[in-house]
């Protein structure tokens, strides 16, 4: 019976594409493309001020609030301040561990160095952020101690506290992509730059910083993204300080409609970054 | 490349920075698990490990555990079959569409959680009616983990070629044995290290799962979540934030004995 069903499947490579993809496909496109696409069309609705009840009828209402309150603006402004910090930030630390562990370390330290900068991606998220409330806590954080004497304070929790908190939790993001862009970067154009007369530093801008663009790239995407949606870190460390994700939380159990069209915010900046990434090329040479 | 000297020193006092950076906020964790204060003033000025023993008897903990664990498994394995399926026909067929499938597996982990998380939660309680539960924990963990699966399995798939499959249909196997046989073991690795990371991902989860599980559901983050802010229950969330940072190393170990290929998260 198996045998027949095998024989007749290989001879219907049409057939055997179909039972391969119904349900993945049926899967994504219902679970998720249908949900979003809901959530898409119920940012045109408003809801009933008595009742609270969504009103089915298609107005551009929640769009017009939100871009004409000044509040909103300023959040988005942060949000985006705070995302390019964190890519910033996160770009800066990599760029030289992930040079040291591509070029500088033997073979035997640079998988022991992989391993360090993995491990920190499987501990759970909110212990991460936890640790820096415990960090960052001001006056008596560990942060205070550790760096008091020598005249650092901890900047208490706001949105330096939510950069620190999001760069610790996506910096393995950066670094990875990095290193290996680096590994693949041969070793003998380093040297040709060296044979040349470039110095060190003239080396890294003009040939190593070119080659691994789409390393940043790549790493940015995780980076700037998901410090785009989080809402939880400045929950957590950011004391009133409120980001895009917190105006969705908040607005999800008193207007969906409106918490749909604050989200379609993120969307549109990640869909417009994609978008710029593309025309970079960077994509396309990952 | 010759790097001077000083250079060198340079980057190595950079990758300790980093690296400092990386591991004391984690050790600082571990440590206040034996913090003997109640209110884990710093430095500590007393060790103990009654809060351990105490947050082996939690029983909210146990049952939260318990919860990721299932919501993990049962994800994993939907993500696990799902994802093969697409990275079967994506590698191996051409087909009006492809492209857009290789979008839609990336979009629900591309997206700010939140978004699919309010998605979510509004399609099942508002479109089909369901109440939130562990089913729909599961059904949410499954979509993200699906991208994860696929990425590891169609790099693997693309890398196997199809000759020996070939091979073996010429030796007479059927297209059943032929992948019992041959495409399977030279999968295998590939599947468990999706899987390995499809797990961790959904054991980790946090905000789909808060618009996902309904009010009785607590998955441990979700625990930890709800206890991060109540003073008598710290000693217990940082015995649970301590334990999953000692934890976090041994899918590290066994990814890395496991193959070369797919330890960067497959999302590179």
């Amino acid at each position: 019976m198996l045998h027949s069903l095998s024989t007749y499947l290989h001879k219907k490579p049409r057939l055997r594409l179909v039972a391969l993809l119904t349900t993945p496909v049926l899967w994504l496109v219902i679970a998720y493309l249908g949900a979003l696409a809901m959530l898409l069309v119920t940012a045109f609705f408003t809801i009933d001020s008595f009742t609270g009840n969504v009103i089915q009828q298609f107005n551009l209402g929640n769009f017009h609030d939100m871009l004409t309150d000044a509040a909103y603006k300023n959040v988005v402004l942060r949000t985006l301040g705070i995302a390019i910090s964190v890519t910033f930030l996160c770009t800066v630390l990599a760029i030289p561990m992930a040079f040291y562990m591509a070029k500088i370390a033997r073979p035997k330290s640079q998988k022991i160095l992989v391993a360090l900068v993995l491990t920190p991606l499987w501990a759970s998220y909110l212990v991460k952020i936890y640790a820096w409330r415990t960090m960052l806590e001001p006056g008596n954080g560990v942060l205070d101690w550790l760096l008091g004497p020598i005249g650092i304070h901890s900047p208490g929790f706001g949105g330096p506290a939510i950069i620190i908190g999001l760069s610790y939790l996506w910096l393995p993001y950066m670094i990875l992509p990095i290193y290996a862009g680096l590994e693949r970067l041969p070793n003998n154009l380093l040297d040709a730059s060296g044979d040349l007369g470039a110095h060190n530093f003239y080396t890294f801008r003009k040939v190593i910083l070119p080659l691994i663009f789409p390393s940043l790239v790549a790493g940015s995407m995780f980076t700037f993204s998901l410090s785009l949606g989080d809402y939880i870190t400045a929950q957590i460390i950011g004391g009133k300080l409120q980001m895009l994700g917190n105006v969705v939380y908040q607005n999800f159990s008193i207007n969906l409609p409106f918490a749909a069209t604050i989200a379609m915010i993120p969307v549109s900046i990640m869909a417009l970054y994609l978008y710029l990434v593309r025309r970079t090329g960077a994509l396309a040479s990952m | 490349m010759t790097i001077s000297r000083n250079a060198r020193l340079l980057l190595a006092s950079l990758l300790g920075v980093g690296l400092a950076f990386i591991y004391i906020p984690l050790s600082v964790v571990i440590i206040n698990s034996f913090n003997a204060s109640k209110t884990f003033s710093w430095p500590p000025s007393h060790f103990t490990t009654i809060w351990w023993s105490k947050a082996l008897e939690n029983t909210g903990v146990r049952q939260a555990l318990k919860w990721s664990v299932f919501a993990g498994l049962s994800a994993t394995a939907i993500a696990l079959v799902l994802g093969t399926c697409l990275a079967f026909a994506v590698s191996r067929y051409k087909f009006f569409g492809r492209e857009v499938i290789s979008l839609l597996v990336v979009l629900p982990i591309s997206l700010p959680g939140v978004v699919t998380g309010i998605a979510l939660n509004s399609a099942f309680t508002k479109q089909l009616g369901m109440s939130t539960g562990l089913l729909t924990v599961v059904i949410g963990h499954a979509t993200f983990c699906i991208v994860i699966v696929y990425n590891n399995a169609i790099a693997r798939l693309r890398r196997m070629g199809t000759t020996l499959q070939e091979a073996s249909m010429d030796l007479g196997a059927n297209g059943i044995t032929t992948f019992r046989l041959i495409t399977l073991p030279n999968l295998a690795s590939a599947l468990f290290a999706g899987g390995l990371l499809a797990f961790g991902l959904s054991f980790d989860e946090i905000v789909v799962t808060t618009f996902t599980a309904g009010p009785g559901i607590q998955t441990l983050p979700i625990w930890i979540y709800n206890n991060l802010f109540r003073p008598n229950q710290a000693p217990i969330v940082n015995v649970v934030a301590a334990t999953l940072v000692v934890l976090s190393v041994i899918p590290i170990y066994l990814s890395q004995r496991l193959s070369q290929d797919s330890t960067t998260g497959g999302r590179f």
